[in-house]
Order: structure tokens, then C-alpha cells, then sequence
């Protein structure tokens, strides 16, 4: 059985007709409409963003093997960023699908966090950002398969499935480079300085966190830390990094559309053929 | 330090509960990666539920010229075939 | 095709050893040859270069492609694409396992491609450059590709045998992925029309280039026929390709670029013109569109991923120590 899109079959949620989709009266609840919507593009752009930069390495890893890994997790990536964001256009209601959402919304609307729109760098920088997300992301979508809203409580276990493989891959590599050669140690350490002041923002709640805290649909982000501390901290021990002593809420604005000036590249490359010809079917 | 990573040889159980089969081989810096990366490489399309390594390099394999003496002689053991009896058809199934 | 002119080391009849005889009878009656068996060094050599030009092209083969994935116009476009060159990695992956039970590495190998010593197919070397053109060689390259591989499944050398049956299965979906995005883009609006015929205009010839010149005359040719590792002459390849892709264009409704293209009544097969020649041993040569950035990218990722591959094999070593003092100290 093939693992990716097939062409030849329908989506599986249209053959199911409506009636094998679960019932969730939040989704047409108006009244939290404007944060579930925002709070959907939180999901659905991080993992666009991040499958989009790991998409990049195709070809061009440092061995066959890992090349090709890289590739599983950007796939799996994509997948979430179909699920999340066919939610929000569904939860906003205006007709927009999930493509819509990914190809035609500017900069400033994209609810991302500014970590992972980083350039990819080195295979360091790689390693180390996908381990930093994956621990938060796994802890998330770990709370939010208990979420009082069906459809998210779905695509949350689908994806937890596939988050806690990539969290068990990634650590595993951040610890063999960090306890790997002085070079490999090196890099690793000195990634890890370099993105730390852009992992609190993962931790930042607002107004939108919560609504969906109030309404029982996802968990106060804060809420994750400690999880996230605990993980993090065990997988830097063992592989002999140690955690920076500066502020991890440094960097930040991601979530409400403040981004770094990488976003716009990404989005110039990524929307490119979608701008050029409005309205053409690929 | 320039020295590849050792090559390694992949067995996969597929989903039905046959014995594993050898899938092929692939590189990898020591047996928890091997078990990853033939994840990664070996059941993209949902090929298995488990998975064995083995390094090549502590494959034992049987003489290519010793063909003959291992395997010839149970060509004439038709015996051991439940077709060689004949069961008359009045029997039934067995 | 993906292995082009590779030169093979075959004696002449005349000079058959009582060894090579025996060898030769085995493959005629259509027994496998398997890695650790007496081989000649001819086979093992040819073999060699062949798997191994096989492999280098499947992964400079992800550039061309690899160049689009981030600008894939849609989600599933892009997760489709990716799949797709992900493959390749894995068809390379497996190629190389292929060629390494004839006695040579992975890293050899590598080294020959990036020193220039070895080849891939000329048809990498040519620029993508518009999305119309992940069709075209989806349908065209992939489709080319096929033509020589599924007849490959029943080459003589057993993992090669092996390795091709399992490249098929996956690539199955190639082809009918490229036309996918052929037929939307014919049927689509006049600009997405246009991208499709420039796409079939620049990769028609390339991809007639990709089975090889004409080798009816060739040693090097009769040599791997007689050992069963080309299966069919590459005149042969190229008709039966032309034959087969002349209606699929007629049908998406897109011109082939050859004026002097007709159906033979006679012969029962298209008539059409060759490609340049010249062209294809300059791009042989190194002197193609993009020679210089794809075999640039491959060794850029080799080089950036030293450290990487060091690092790792440190952490193995250190750990297979501990784990060594660890049931020491326990004795």
C-alpha cells in the first residue's frame, strides 16, 4: 500500500460523507471562531514551515540514509499541515481549503513560531531545531488527543504517532553529535546557544491560548514546559551539552505574525506558482 | 577520520505474520541506526511490523560450490512430499 | 539510459576459458549468478560500472527535481514530489547495496562520481524550469527509464535482478505521477498549455539521448547481451519509447518536436528523427546545461556531511566501548 497521497482514490474524508466525520460542536461555534481559527494556523503553519525547510535538504543530505529520513519526517510534516489547516478553513467558514491557507496569506498572517523558519544550516542546526520542536510538539499533541474537540483530538493521535518517531530519532541523533567527535560536539553546543532565546516562545500564552485553554481544546502552552524540560534536559545530559544560561523568550512574535525576514524567502519560493497564475488548477 | 559506516543486512517481517526476509542492505554507525534508518528506508509504504539487522560482515554463508553436495540430495526424497501417496479418492480429505 | 555506454570487458568466443564457458552456459540457460560465485573479472568489472552508473544517476537524478519541491503549487503536488525524489535516494540506495556485493564501497563509488572518473545520465544535466517540466520528466525521463528497467528484473546478476524488481514496484507510480501533472496542465489555462508543450519541446530529445547511441555494431554491446546484463539493444528501447509516447502526447493533446515524425505502415512503428548526437557527448563530456551545479550539489553534500557522518561513527565507537568496560566490569 502506497504511504503517499493517491491520486486514483478519493480523500478518504469525502468517501466517508459526513457521517463517518465525529460530530464537534466547536467547530461551528461562533463565538470562538476568531481564536480556534488562529489557533489552528499555529498548528497547521508549524509544521508547514518546518516540513518546507526540511523539504529543502531532498538530495542534498549527508548520507542516502539520512537523506532519506529527513525526507519521512517532511512528509509526515505535510500530512499535519493538510489535517490542521483544512480544519481552520473549515472552522472560518469564508471557503478557504487548506491550500488556500498555505499559498495565499502574506507574512503577517502566518502564526508560526520564528524557530523553524530559521535557514537550515549546517546538519547541526537541522538536528538541534527538530529536536527542540519535536519535544514540545510531541507533549502537545500528547495533551491535545484528550481534547474536548473531536476533530482535533483525531488529528492530534494520528500525527502523535509520527511526532514521537521523529522525537525519538531526533534526539537520538543530538545525542551521538553531541557526544560524537570534538567537531560534531562543537556544533552542537554552539547551535543549541544560537536557538535557545527562540524556544520560549513555544511557551507564550495569549489571549487565543486561552480561549482554547477555557473551551478545553488545547492545553495552556506554559503547561508544556515542564515536560519539555524534563525531555530536554535528559537528552542534553547525555549527550554532554549544556543548557544555555540566557533568556529563552528572546526572540518571539511568531505566533501573532511577527516573523523573521527568513519567512518572506520561504513564502516567495513556496507561493510563487500559486501567485503567478491566480486561479489555474495544478 | 575518513571511514564508512559499516553496511548492514535487513530483514523485515511483513504484516502477516510470516519470518522475516532479507529486503536488502544499507549503511548506518552501529545496530540502533541500522533499525532506524531501515525504518526509514525499507518500509516507506508500509512494508513491515519488525525488523532485524544483522552486519554484513558476520554473515555466514553456505559454498556457492558446495551446491551440489548440500542440496542434491534431497532431490530424491520424494517421499517426504504428501503427493508421492496415492490416497484413493473414496478416503476424503487428509 | 540511466547507465549509457558503459564499456564492457569481455573476451572474444574464441578465447574462452573452460571456466568461462561453463559461466557463460549457466547464464544461457538462465541460472543466476550470485555474489560470493566465480565470476569473470570481465562481468564483475562491467557489472561494476553499470550498477554503479545505474546508482549515480538515480541521485544526481533528485536535483533536477529536488530544484521544485519548494515551489510545488499545491500541498499534495509537493508531498507527491517529495515521495517521488525520496525514492530515488532509495533506488540509488539500493543500487549501491547491489554493486557492493561485487567487492567494491559505497564511498569508492562516491569518490568515482565526484572526481569525474564515473558517469550518470546525460539527462541530468539539463535544467528544470518550470513546474510543466516535473511532469515532463515524470512522464518522459521516468517513462524512458522504465522501458530499460523492467526488462533488467531478469538480468543474470542476482542482486541486481533483485534490486531492479524492487525499483519498478516503487516506480510504478513515477510515470503516472509526471502524466498527472501533464494532463492538468494541458487541460489547464493558456499559460499552463504553453509550460507543457516548452516542457515536451526541450525533454523530447534529451530523453531520446538518454537510451544511448545506436549500438547494433558494438562489442561492448553483444559482450553484456551474451551475459544478460543488457537485455536490449538501445535502437530497440528508443522505438519501443517513441511508439508508446507518440499517442500519450497526442492524447494530452501536445506536439512531439520532430516535423519528420510519421507512423511507418510497414514497419509498424513511428518513423523519427535522432537526436543530436554531438550534443549528447558534449553533455557527456561535461560540457551540458548543468554539469557543473549538479555534480557541484553532490559533492557540496558530500563535503558539508563529513562531520556528520564522523560524529556519528565517534558516538559508535565510544558507546560500543562503554558497553565493552560495562560487561568487563560485571565479569
Amino acid at each position: 500500500m502506497p504511504s503517499l497521497p493517491d491520486m486514483t482514490t478519493p480523500k478518504v474524508e469525502t468517501l466517508g460523507g459526513g457521517t463517518g466525520v465525529e460530530q464537534d460542536p466547536h467547530v461551528s461555534d461562533a463565538a470562538l471562531r476568531a481564536p480556534f481559527f488562529d489557533w489552528l494556523c499555529r498548528m497547521g503553519d508549524n509544521t508547514l514551515i518546518l516540513s518546507h525547510r526540511l523539504s529543502e535538504w531532498c538530495g542534498h543530505g549527508p548520507a542516502l540514509e539520512e537523506d532519506i529520513a529527513l525526507a519521512n519526517t517532511a512528509l509526515d510534516l505535510i500530512g499535519h499541515t493538510q489535517m490542521w489547516l483544512a480544519l481552520a478553513g473549515e472552522v472560518e467558514g469564508q471557503g478557504r481549503s487548506a491550500d488556500d491557507l498555505a499559498y495565499l496569506r502574506d507574512v503577517m498572517t502566518f502564526r508560526n513560531v520564528q524557530l523553524l523558519e530559521l535557514p537550515n544550516g549546517d546538519m547541526a542546526r537541522t538536528t538541534m531545531r527538530q529536536f527542540l520542536f519535536d519535544a514540545f510538539h510531541a507533549a502537545l499533541l500528547e495533551k491535545l488527543s484528550g481534547s474536548t474537540s473531536l476533530r482535533v483530538a483525531g488529528i492530534a493521535a494520528k500525527a502523535l504517532k509520527e511526532v514521537t518517531y521523529h522525537l525519538e530519532r531526533s534526539s537520538d541523533l543530538v545525542v551521538r553529535l553531541g557526544d560524537g567527535t570534538e567537531d560534531s560536539h562543537a556544533r552542537m553546543q554552539t547551535t543549541l546557544d544560537a536557538f535557545w532565546p527562540y524556544t520560549g516562545e513555544m511557551f507564550l500564552g495569549d489571549d487565543v491560548d486561552a480561549a482554547m485553554a477555557e473551551a478545553g481544546i488545547a492545553p495552556p502552552p506554559q503547561d508544556l514546559r515542564p515536560e519539555w524540560d524534563r525531555v530536554i534536559r535528559e537528552v542534553l545530559d547525555e549527550a554532554t551539552l549544556a543548557i544555555p544560561e540566557r533568556r529563552a523568550d528572546v526572540h518571539k512574535g511568531g505566533k501573532t505574525g511577527r516573523h523573521t525576514e527568513h519567512l518572506g524567502y520561504i513564502l516567495a519560493e513556496m507561493q510563487f506558482l500559486q501567485r503567478a497564475y491566480p486561479g489555474a488548477s495544478w | 577520520m575518513k571511514k564508512e559506516w559499516p553496511l548492514w543486512e535487513v530483514f523485515i517481517r511483513g504484516q502477516h505474520g510470516l519470518n522475516h526476509r532479507h529486503v536488502g542492505s544499507l549503511h548506518a554507525p552501529d545496530a540502533e541506526m541500522a533499525i532506524n534508518n531501515a525504518r526509514d528506508v525499507y518500509t516507506r509504504r508500509k512494508e513491515g511490523v519488525s525488523i532485524w539487522v544483522v552486519p554484513s560482515s558476520e554473515i555466514t554463508a553456505s559454498k556457492p560450490s558446495d551446491k551440489g553436495p548440500l542440496f542434491d540430495p534431497a532431490e530424491d526424497k520424494v517421499y517426504r512430499h504428501p503427493t508421492f501417496f496415492d490416497i484413493p479418492d473414496d478416503v476424503g480429505h487428509m | 539510459m540511466y547507465a549509457q555506454m558503459v564499456k564492457s570487458d569481455g573476451p572474444s568466443d574464441a578465447e574462452l576459458s573452460p571456466e568461462e564457458r561453463a559461466f557463460q552456459a549457466r547464464i544461457d540457460a538462465g541460472e543466476k549468478i550470485e555474489p560470493k560465485e566465480w565470476m569473470p573479472e570481465g562481468y564483475r568489472k562491467t557489472l561494476i560500472r553499470q550498477i554503479g552508473q545505474h546508482a549515480h544517476s538515480e541521485i544526481v537524478g533528485q536535483l533536477p527535481e529536488g530544484n521544485w519541491i519548494t515551489r510545488a503549487p499545491t500541498l499534495e503536488r509537493k508531498a507527491i514530489l517529495l515521495a517521488k525524489v525520496q525514492d530515488e535516494a532509495g533506488h540509488g540506495l539500493y543500487l549501491y547495496s547491489a554493486a557492493e556485493t561485487l567487492g567494491v564501497s559505497r564511498d569508492e563509488l562516491f569518490e568515482k562520481l565526484h572526481s569525474g572518473k564515473m558517469k550518470y545520465s546525460s539527462i541530468f544535466n539539463y535544467p528544470t524550469l518550470s513546474w510543466a517540466d516535473m511532469g515532463a520528466i515524470g512522464w518522459l525521463v521516468d517513462g524512458a527509464a522504465i522501458m530499460n528497467q523492467v526488462p533488467l528484473q531478469r538480468t543474470s546478476y542476482g542482486p541486481y535482478a533483485r534490486a531492479m524488481v524492487r525499483i519498478c514496484k516503487e516506480e510504478s507510480f513515477h510515470q503516472r505521477q509526471g502524466y498527472s501533472i501533464m494532463m492538468k496542465m494541458a487541460r489547464g489555462t493558456e499559460a499552463q498549455r504553453e509550460m507543457a508543450q516548452d516542457a515536451l519541446n526541450r525533454f523530447w530529445y534529451p530523453s531520446l539521448m538518454m537510451f544511448g547511441p545506436s549500438d547494433k555494431d558494438s562489442v561492448h554491446s553483444a559482450q553484456s547481451m551474451a551475459w544478460k546484463i543488457k537485455m536490449n539493444t538501445n535502437d530497440e528501447l528508443r522505438q519501443k519509447f517513441v511508439d508508446e509516447t507518440v499517442p500519450q502526447a497526442e492524447y494530452l493533446g501536445l506536439t512531439v518536436p520532430d516535423p519528420d515524425l510519421s507512423w511507418n505502415e510497414d514497419r509498424g512503428h513511428y518513423d523519427f528523427t535522432q537526436p543530436d548526437w554531438d550534443e549528447f557527448f558534449e553533455v557527456l563530456r561535461g560540457n551540458g546545461p548543468c554539469n557543473e551545479e549538479r555534480l557541484g550539489a553532490r559533492v557540496k553534500a558530500w563535503d558539508d556531511g563529513a562531520w556528520f557522518r564522523d560524529g556519528l561513527n565517534a558516538y559508535a565507537d565510544k558507546a560500543a566501548a562503554r558497553r565493552l568496560a560495562a560487561k568487563t566490569a560485571a565479569e
